[in-house]
This record gives structure tokens, C-alpha cells and sequence, in this order.
């Protein structure tokens, strides 16, 4: 029962950085470059900017969620399963995601990076 | 894709790897902490360690949000994946833990992963704002002509 409840809060921390992910990208994809932002209209405008994004601000409430969830997970389970299953399932389920939500081509090259980098990062806690 | 935005994900990568380092290190410091003493966890923030790792992590989020304002979500994080592999050698040489064969192996795996998105493009789709901004223009123009 304990273990259906670690595998709940790893699948609530996906499911919130990967919608936290997506809107942050979306958020800084409308604020723009920031470099050429900050250049033409000072630092106050990017910060300002960023701040007002409706998008920006959803995202970090998700991300506040999953960094709760990964809190309660911790208490359930141990944090060597918590924290690489949850970072390398994000990998992949972030890669899904921009492609469906954020229109991003991910070619072949992309997704054996996300797998890649998904498979090393369970190795890492092995 | 230009040296200063090498720099920006360089930045994320080393800014994150050594904040969450200063925490593991401050927190250390702090010893286990239950739930029934959360106002200890306000508490730890004077520790000079955790100071280091809250300000560091800031510098990682500022660089993480810049670096989706000109590129890919796809691309950026695998891009900045090697902090895991910074991460682990800052275990092992600075707070000596014990990194297995298995863990080397992941290292090798992710800096795969990095070599395979890095060579591709960084953006592969039209931001929304210039597309509003082209759209904004449009009727002006057309407005004018007439």
C-alpha cells in the first residue's frame, strides 16, 4: 500500500513539473529574448515583464506543487527511488509534452537525448 | 546560437549543480529535520551553506528562464543535463561520497544524450510574441496603404 502511494506522489511530480515546464517555456517564449529585452528596456522591463506573464505565474504554482508532492513523496518512500524516477520520467513526459502543447519539433536527435539522458539519470540513483 | 548563450546554459548548469551541492551540504549541517519542527527549516536559512545554495539556485532559475526565452524546452534540458554529471563529481571530490560503477555509466549515458541535442537547432518553432507582433503590424501597414 505504501509503495502505491510512493508511485502516486512520483507520478503527481511528473504530471506538475512536466504542465510547470510547459508553461515556463511558453511564459519566456512570449516575454522574448531576454537578452535583446534587456538591452533595449533595462532589466526592470524583463523582470516586470516576466512577472505579469499569466503564464509565469501558473507555472511556478506548479511548480511549487511538484516540489511539494516530491516533499510528501520523500516521507513515503526512499529518495534514491523519489527523486531519479520522478526526474527521469519528467524527461521523457516533458518531451511529449512540447511536442503536443508547445509545437516543438522533436526529431529522432531529441528523443534519443530525452531517453538517453532519462535512462542515465536512473542509472545515476542505481 | 551564439558564444554568450553557450554561456547562459553553461550557467544553468553549473549554478544548479552547485546550489543543490551548498544545500546537501548545509543541510548536513542541520541534521534531520521532522515535521513536527517546520519552523526549524526558517531556521536553517542562517546557515552561510544554504545562504550560498538559495542565492546560487536564483542565479540557476534567472539563466534557466533566459535560456527558454530563445530556445527550445526540448532543447535546453537535456542541454543542461550535465549538471547531473557536475553533480556527481562534486559528490565525489568535495562531500567524498562513494560514486559506483553503475553511476559512471548513467554519467557516460547523459553526456550521450547532450552530444545528440546540442548538434541539432536550438529554436524549432516561431516564437508566439513575434507572431502577434507581425499580426499587430499587419492591418497598420495595409491601413496606410490605403
Amino acid at each position: 500500500m505504501k509503495q502505491l502511494y510512493t508511485w502516486g506522489a512520483i507520478a503527481a511530480i511528473v504530471l506538475a513539473s512536466t504542465i510547470g515546464d510547459v508553461l515556463l517555456s511558453r511564459a519566456m517564449k512570449q516575454v522574448g529574448d531576454v537578452g535583446e529585452l534587456w538591452r533595449s528596456h533595462g532589466l526592470l522591463a524583463v523582470v516586470g515583464r516576466t512577472l505579469h506573464n499569466v503564464n509565469f505565474v501558473l507555472g511556478i504554482l506548479a511548480m511549487t506543487v511538484a516540489f511539494y508532492s516530491l516533499l510528501i513523496g520523500l516521507s513515503w518512500g526512499d529518495v534514491s527511488l523519489v527523486a531519479p524516477a520522478s526526474a527521469s520520467l519528467t524527461f521523457v513526459a516533458t518531451a511529449v509534452a512540447a511536442k503536443i502543447f508547445l509545437h516543438e519539433r522533436v526529431d529522432p536527435h531529441r528523443w534519443m537525448a530525452a531517453l538517453l539522458v532519462a535512462a542515465g539519470v536512473a542509472l545515476l540513483a542505481a | 546560437m551564439t558564444f554568450r548563450k553557450y554561456l547562459v546554459l553553461a550557467a544553468v548548469t553549473v549554478f544548479g549543480a552547485t546550489g543543490d551541492s551548498l544545500l546537501s551540504r548545509g543541510m548536513k549541517d542541520a541534521g534531520n529535520i521532522s515535521i513536527h519542527q517546520l519552523p526549524d527549516l526558517v531556521l536553517t536559512i542562517l546557515d552561510p551553506w544554504i545562504l550560498a545554495g538559495i542565492l546560487f539556485l536564483l542565479g540557476f532559475f534567472a539563466a534557466y528562464m533566459t535560456a527558454l526565452s530563445w530556445a527550445d524546452l526540448t532543447y535546453v534540458l537535456p542541454a543542461t543535463s550535465l549538471g547531473y554529471v557536475l553533480l556527481a563529481l562534486i559528490a565525489k571530490f568535495l562531500l567524498h561520497e562513494q560514486v559506483t560503477t553503475t553511476r559512471w555509466l548513467g554519467i557516460i549515458l547523459i553526456s550521450i544524450g547532450v552530444g545528440f541535442v546540442t548538434r541539432g537547432p536550438a529554436l524549432t518553432h516561431d516564437p508566439p510574441v513575434r507572431q502577434m507582433e507581425s499580426n499587430d503590424t499587419e492591418p497598420v501597414s495595409t491601413g496606410a496603404e490605403r
